[in-house]
């Protein structure tokens, strides 16, 4: 099936920002998995509360592609609270949209994020209960973004 | 460089047929219907296309019964089976897992209205065994369809030996060589077939144009309700410049069969040496028995459409049974069939092969493809994990080593 992906779809796809690993991470989380044929890993070097590096590795489709790439172009060099409040919605956008059938990979990307906010919470001892409570209610979670794309 | 590899999804219009329709877009616009001179010229037209197709299916003209697509042959065929079956008490339909979804899909729809339907498996080679065909004929057997090459992994089955049977056990056989007409032989005589569709744009001719074959003897009813055309079995004004040139182009196929087959076997044969040097790569199908121009491959550790789009942004055009391409959930029925599980599958590639391509072409697939492959790989976290348990898989493959 032929996808209608928008420009900025096809750039990051074609040239990935932030793919990589960061191998002393303050913060890993991964979702999806092969089966469905989408995971994504994402890695988070936080500093003084600043997300100060991020690296993804995604498997899946060109749209898993560009929406890892996008989110963590919206998160690096922000505040943790800052990442905390993205949202699917917000990477689709950044995007110039995604076909409908796509949406769910930006709330993966969402997710992995949160999860390595997770991950990081828990390292430093931190419960986020808010956290905790949007990555337990899984991959139906979005922010609305799937009526409008 | 710019390379048309998705030949299995519909090829480009051979200069004969170009020309062929060209003329008769001007000159044959008669309706074949009409009794005046314009009808007449028509009416011999559409005959000597009938004709043409007839020989090279060893059937008799009046057999031949001239459709929009495949698809539709293969629905009316089904329906058709299906309906006069059940006439006679006869409720049961015997399929295969691989078939393409213009037979899956009217199977599910006739099994909705209270037929049965037995899908024969294919095993890891993607070919259907004949003592399960056998084991699965029952007495109420209305139809056996049974598709003469997959055009996924390009799998040929024993249609031969599959009419034998049927015909031996009083049963309807139907295959669906949509992928097959213009590259293998058929005879519908010698190789027991009772009825066969045809597409036209799988070797060259246009799109919209195909065929069924109905043996003599077999009272076909219609599947579309109107005037008398096709000996009144299939209404609708003939498509005739369309019909012209998938004649033009089936003879064109059927005569060059030979010497097609050799350039684009040697062609493809090429294309999976190469592409099996690639770690964690698997041909999918059987390796003799399969089409001369089908590659079909999984690439474990990425996903089909990335590879799809990268190739394309290569200029390589290219296709993949995984799920992203499919619009679905889940990957290729086909690949799924084969034993394959979803993680596999979502990382396949078809590349399909046809007299037009040329060596050059392979080559430069053959240096895009590991490239691509290896990109994406290193971009994947599943890849990560497979470096752990089998490191440096590179290393016998200088091919993709150059970045």
């Amino acid at each position: 099936m032929a996808m209608d992906y928008s420009e900025k779809v096809m750039e990051h796809f074609a040239h990935p920002h932030n793919v990589g690993v960061i191998e002393d991470a303050d913060g890993v989380g991964e979702v999806g998995n092969a089966k469905c044929g989408d995971i994504m890993k994402m890695y988070l070097k936080i500093r003084d509360g600043v997300i100060e590096d991020v690296k993804f590795q995604t498997f899946g489709c060109a749209s898993a592609i560009a929406t890892s790439s996008m989110a963590t172009d919206l998160i690096k060099g922000k505040p943790v609270e800052d990442a905390l409040k993205l949202t699917n919605q917000a990477v689709v956008e950044a995007l110039d949209g995604l076909p409908a059938v796509k949406v769910h990979c930006s709330v993966l990307a969402e997710q992995a994020i949160k999860a390595a906010l997770a991950d990081y919470y828990k390292r430093q001892g931190i419960e986020n209960e808010e956290l905790n409570a949007c990555l337990a209610c899984g991959a139906e979670h979005d922010h609305g973004a799937e009526d409008e794309a | 460089m710019f390379v048309y590899a998705d030949n299995a999804a519909t090829t480009a219009l051979s200069p004969t047929a170009l020309r062929t329709m060209d003329a008769a877009l001007q000159d044959v616009y008669g309706n074949p219907s009409s009794l005046h001179r314009m009808g007449r010229v028509a009416s011999a037209a559409l005959k000597g296309a009938r004709e043409t197709m007839a020989k090279y299916l060893g059937a008799k003209p009046e057999e031949i019964y001239f459709t929009g697509c495949g698809t539709e042959a293969d629905n009316w065929a089904l329906r058709f089976a299906a309906h006069a079956g059940a006439k006679a008490g006869k409720r049961h339909l015997i399929s295969s897992a691989i078939e393409h979804h213009a037979v899956l899909h009217t199977l599910s729809a006739l099994e909705k209205e209270g037929f049965e339907v037995t899908l024969l498996p294919v095993y890891g080679n993607g070919i259907v065994r004949l003592e399960d065909l056998e084991a699965a004929i029952r007495p109420d057997t209305a139809l056996v369809s049974i598709m003469y090459a997959n055009n996924e992994i390009g799998t040929i089955q024993p249609v031969a030996e599959i009419g034998k049977l049927c015909r031996e056990r009083g049963v309807l056989f139907h295959t669906d060589a949509v992928q097959a007409a213009g590259h293998l032989p058929i005879n519908v005589v010698e190789q027991n077939i009772d009825m066969l569709s045809i597409s036209g744009h799988k070797f060259h001719a246009p799109k919209g144009v195909g065929l069924l074959y109905c043996r003599k003897g077999i009272r076909l009813t219609p599947l579309i309700y109107g005037g008398a055309q096709e000996r009144g079995k299939r209404a609708g004004t003939e498509a005739l410049p369309s019909i012209m040139a998938m004649a033009a182009a089936f003879a064109e196929s059927c005569e060059n069969m030979k010497s097609s087959a050799e350039q684009v076997g040697r062609l493809r044969d090429k294309l999976i040496d190469g592409l099996e040097k690639i770690p964690f790569s698997r041909l999918t199908g059987d390796r003799e028995k399969r089409l001369p121009g089908i590659v079909s491959f999984c690439f474990e550790g990425i996903e089909g459409e990335s590879l799809l789009l990268r190739l394309d942004m290569a200029g390589i055009c290219a296709s993949s049974g995984s799920a992203c391409t499919s619009g679905s959930l889940d990957p290729s029925h086909v690949l799924l069939a084969l034993g394959l599980p979803h993680e596999i599958a979502h990382g396949s590639l078809r590349l399909s092969l046809c007299e037009y391509n040329t060596e050059e072409e392979v080559d430069y697939i053959l240096e895009q493809v590991p490239q691509v492959v290896r990109t994406l790989r290193e971009m994947s976290p599943v890849w990560g994990h497979m470096m752990e348990k089998y490191p440096n898989p590179y290393a016998d493959c200088p091919a993709a080593g150059n970045d």
